[in-house]
């Protein structure tokens, strides 16, 4: 049997007993990607030989972290020193990151080894990965299908045993939504409690790191590693982080839900629907008192999302200019030529399509009625929520409106972007939401639930979902 | 011209760069004059994922500055994003404040011809400096433009004034002032050539006595005193001359040309601007706390007219002269550790107003880069002072060469032989051989005619290159003369 179907978990501790080398399971997982990824195309970069030399090291280490051997995999949005990191961007199709992400840092402290760097949609701008300028990473479930996105090649890749778990960045659902879509679990956690230090910003007042798992247990174990303060990002919170793994183990108390009122569903996937309602009544006879709440905020929040997401990319992406590092075009003769050329052949057109929303919404004349406005939307969203948060502990959602969808459905950007209906007001909210895969389609593809919790409550996220990642028993039908 | 109808109507904006050691939003170092690109990190340099984390010390200057000018600090300010393309903005925007500054309303107390005037300041900014393109001066210079980094992030306080002033010796006096009060409370040190202290100014004309603002023009590229009222003078004219042809003034940024003497438009390509600010969304807003502040009023150093009036009553010294030695802060400090080691601040008065600040003017210096220290000054003060050696032998010869070489004026006294001689002996001697080298002066004396012992006293002076002790001279000639009665 491979290594690879262990999960990140049950490795670490056969590790740890030195049960098993940190080379084999590299070497195992090498193969494994070596198999598969020629169809599914996860990785932008697999760091083979690097692998396998930090896994020697590893193997004669005596002091080792919790980490020790396990073969990660990061979104092409995570810096890693010496090792290219391209946003799957043609711009920075040849950028060597000069530093590590503080997350990168922080699993390398626990001895983790990277095993590569995956696909995405340029600049974490998408829901499927079909906006890769380089390819597009196909669901292991359905090769036909999209992964999800933007952290498809994440997602992918441990849903396909080709690593034992990822980090993904999640602006408006690019975690969650990848990770319903192919059956793992994926958290976004409250804005600031993980460094975004060495993410490549899309829009920073959303963007937040996160893992995306086979196990809730393995997405606790990962989020207290990669969390906490830290100095070099000045958005980021000096909250404790608690034992996660332990905490969730705990018996659940309280058990108030909130569900989404009827008309919130309407037009969604009808299958989806169903394992929504399914899963609420297995809640209801593990004794939870559901509440069925409405929030007309969300009517205007992917709006207000595609207002506030675009202005800060607008302005987080002019740094790609040619001028000091990635692609630049060499053939002008003026500065602003150069700037023309480089940008237009270096970013692709959904990347484009966004710097013009983002740098309309904020030119003079326009700012008020456009970003301002969504400001305010923004905290009326958050107020909603808190108003919520009141009465109930949790808010259940389905993650996505439908699941993994074909390959090339969406060429209707507005149709793409329905796609994160149900998830981006978390984002926009600043608050904790994690998705877990509760069933299946009539066609085997996985569904995913959302639980969205209040501020810096990962803990009883994860109690929640790991009592009912135990009544699903998802993955005993894998 | 009917230019005694008109008033200019002016408001400077100034850009000062501030003494952190380290950049505004990293660690990098602030040193002047460092290689190129040599004080960069992922932060100033505008890397992928690299993060902006604000300077308390920054913050910390702005307020002491806002506590001088008496402005409204906030509690509450916010970071915006200033956004345009230049190679040498890494980012592509600038780190600014625009909606909710660091301080606001604040004022400062001009005086010229003896007439107080109070002219108001809007507002004060935190801000990041951007880095610096190289046009010139390399090899390939005509084909390539080069980029210096260092400078990137480098904290700034763009310090906004209200349109209250009205002639350009009122608009001089105000950012003299303004450059002591920065210099005092040691945030900048106001360098307008290496162009740590920046200023732009708007102007725009009005017949006297009416209230409403006419049309204004910026006006850029203003790094002296002299050509800040140059400028100033030369557009006021040039506004005045439109109106009284009957044309209007075009709103636009002009260029001031110090080769021409004038003030061109820039090109209209270059101004047009829309910067798209918004709240920076890597920082959040910066809280100053009232304990805060009143720590930063704790460091407050004596202002400018505070040190005027205790050196006037503490040295006994001239109002001029202490008017003078205020004008920076180093100078005063230099004029009190003078005073202090010689005892008699009188004279380190007179030599700093002299000597020392000619020398500073001629070279071009500050008093920081000044090669005599105070302790050595007060040295020569004190030889004068014991006679060791004489005033014009200390002006001409031991101070240039104190500047010269950097050596104790004790030690140019000895080596040079430049000390008076004050050796009854020597000088007996010395008398004796003058007598004896003229007989008829010495007659002429015995015959009562006492104008020639100033001749004679002029010769032992000559024959000692003037070291003698003159009342010594003075002294032991006559007593030497009467012994011939
Ligand atoms: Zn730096």
């Amino acid at each position: 049997m491979s290594l690879t179907s262990f999960t990140l978990s049950e490795l670490c501790s056969l590790l740890e007993t030195r049960k098993i080398k940190a080379e084999e399971v590299v070497t195992d997982y090498l193969k494994e990607i070596e198999e598969k990824d020629k169809k599914i195309s996860a990785y932008i970069t697999v760091l083979g030989d690097l692998a396998l030399e930090k896994a020697k090291i590893i193997d004669q280490k005596k002091e080792r972290g919790i980490l020790a051997g396990v073969p990660l995999a990061l979104k092409d949005n995570l810096l890693t020193k010496g090792v290219r990191t391209t946003c799957a961007s043609r711009i920075l199709q040849n950028f060597i990151a000069p530093y590590n992400a503080t997350v990168v840092e922080k699993l390398e402290k626990e001895d983790a080894i990277i095993i590569g760097k995956t696909n995405m949609d340029e600049f974490a701008m998408g829901s499927s990965t079909e906006n890769s300028a380089f390819f597009t990473t196909k669901n292991p479930w359905d090769l036909k299908r999209v992964p999800g996105g933007s952290s498809g090649g994440s997602a992918a890749a441990v849903a396909s045993n080709m690593a034992a778990a990822s980090l993904g960045s999640d602006t408006g659902g690019s975690i969650r939504q990848p990770a319903a879509l192919c059956g793992l679990v994926g958290l976004k956690p409250t804005y600031g409690l993980v460094s975004r230090y060495g993410l490549v910003a899309f829009a920073s007042s959303l963007d937040q790191i996160g893992p995306l798992t086979r196990t809730v247990e393995d997405c606790a174990v990962l989020t207290k590693i990669i969390g906490g303060f830290d100095a070099k990002d000045s958005t980021s919170s000096c909250e404790p982080i608690p034992d996660y793994q332990k905490e969730m183990m705990k018996k659940l108390q309280s058990l108030k839900i909130a569900f989404l009122q009827e008309n919130m569903l309407e037009g969604i996937d009808e299958g989806v629907k169903e394992m929504y309602y399914h899963t609420l009544k297995l809640l209801e006879q593990m004794g939870a008192e559901l509440y069925e709440m409405d929030f007309p905020s969300w009517d205007y929040a992917l709006a207000c999302y595609y207002i506030i997401a675009p202005s800060e990319a607008s302005s987080n992406l002019a740094r790609y200019d040619g001028v000091r590092y990635g692609y630049r075009q060499t053939n002008s003769q003026t500065f602003k030529e150069m700037y023309v050329k480089t940008r237009t052949e270096g970013f692709g057109p959904e990347v484009k399509r966004r710097i013009l929303l983002g740098t309309f919404a904020l030119s003079s004349g326009y700012y008020d009625a456009y970003y301002v406005k969504a400001a305010k939307t923004r905290r009326l969203i958050t107020q909603e929520f808190m108003e919520a948060f009141n009465k109930v502990d949790y808010i259940l959602t389905p993650t996505t409106p439908e699941p993994a969808f074909l390959i090339g459905a969406k060429e209707d950007p507005i149709a793409m972007y329905l796609s994160d209906k149900f998830t981006v007001s978390a984002n926009l909210a600043g608050i904790p939401a994690l998705s877990l895969p509760v069933g299946w389609t009539e066609e085997g593809l996985p569904i995913g639930l959302q639980i969205i919790g209040n501020f810096f409550q990962e803990s009883r996220l994860f109690k929640l979902a790991f009592a009912i990642e135990k009544k699903v028993k998802f993955r005993k039908q894998n | 011209m009917m230019s005694q109808f008109y008033e200019p109507v002016i408001g400077l904006e100034i850009h000062a760069q501030l003494l952190t050691k380290t950049k505004l939003f990293c660690g990098c170092s602030t040193q002047y004059g460092s290689p190129q690109n040599s004080l960069v990190c992922p932060v100033c340099f505008g890397l992928p994922g690299a993060l902006p984390v604000l300077n308390e010390e920054a913050v910390r200057m702005a307020v002491k500055l806002a506590l001088v000018i008496n402005a409204k600090i906030h509690t509450h300010s916010v970071f915006a994003r200033k956004n345009y393309f230049y190679p040498d903005l890494p980012k592509g925007y600038q780190i600014t404040q625009f909606h909710f500054p660091i301080a606001t309303e604040g004022a400062l107390e001009i005086e010229v011809n003896d007439i107080k005037k109070t002219i108001g300041i809007e507002r004060i900014n935190l801000e990041e400096d951007a880095g610096k393109s190289i046009h010139e001066g390399m090899e390939d210079s005509s084909e390539k433009t080069y980029l210096d980094f260092n400078r990137s992030g480098v904290p700034l306080l763009e310090i906004v004034g209200k349109p209250e002033i009205n002639s350009p010796d009122e608009a001089v006096e105000f950012l003299q002032l303004f450059r002591t009060i920065l210099q005092y409370l040691e945030i900048c040190d106001g360098n307008m050539e290496e162009g740590s202290l920046r200023c732009d100014a708007n102007l725009s004309i009005r017949k006297k006595g009416v209230t409403e603002l006419g049309v204004k023009t910026e006006i850029k590229n203003l790094n002296s005193f002299r050509f800040l009222h140059k400028a100033l003078e030369f557009e006021t004219q040039r506004q005045i001359k439109l109106l009284e042809d009957g044309k209007a003034v075009r709103h636009e940024t002009r260029l001031w040309d110090s080769r021409r003497g004038e003030t061109r438009p820039m090109r209209s390509k270059e101004e047009a601007h829309d910067y798209r600010y918004f709240p920076e969304p890597d920082l959040p807003p910066l809280i100053i706390t009232e304990e805060f502040i009143s720590q930063v009023k704790e460091t407050l150093p004596e202002s400018p007219q505070e040190k005027r009036a205790r050196l006037i009553e503490e040295y006994q010294i001239p109002v001029y002269d202490a008017k003078v030695l205020t004008s920076s802060r180093r100078l005063a400090d230099f004029f009190e550790h003078t005073a202090r080691i010689c005892q008699n601040p009188k004279q380190a008065s007179n030599w700093i107003m002299r000597e020392v600040l000619q020398y500073l003017k001629e070279a071009n210096i500050s008093i920081d880069q000044f090669p005599i220290q105070a302790e050595d000054l007060a040295e020569l003060i004190l030889l004068i002072e014991k006679k060791e050696t004489s005033l014009r032998l200390a002006k001409e010869e031991i101070f240039p060469e104190m500047l010269q070489t950097n050596k104790k004026a004790s030690d140019i006294v000895k080596i040079k032989g430049l000390g008076q001689i004050s050796d009854e002996q020597k000088i007996k001697a010395i008398i004796h051989q003058v007598i004896e080298n003229n007989p008829t002066p010495l007659k002429q004396y015995l015959e009562g005619k006492q104008q020639v012992l100033g001749f004679l006293v002029g010769q032992v002076m000559k024959e000692t290159k003037g070291k003698a002790n003159p009342q010594l001279v003075k002294k032991t000639l006559t007593s030497i003369l009467n012994s011939y009665k």
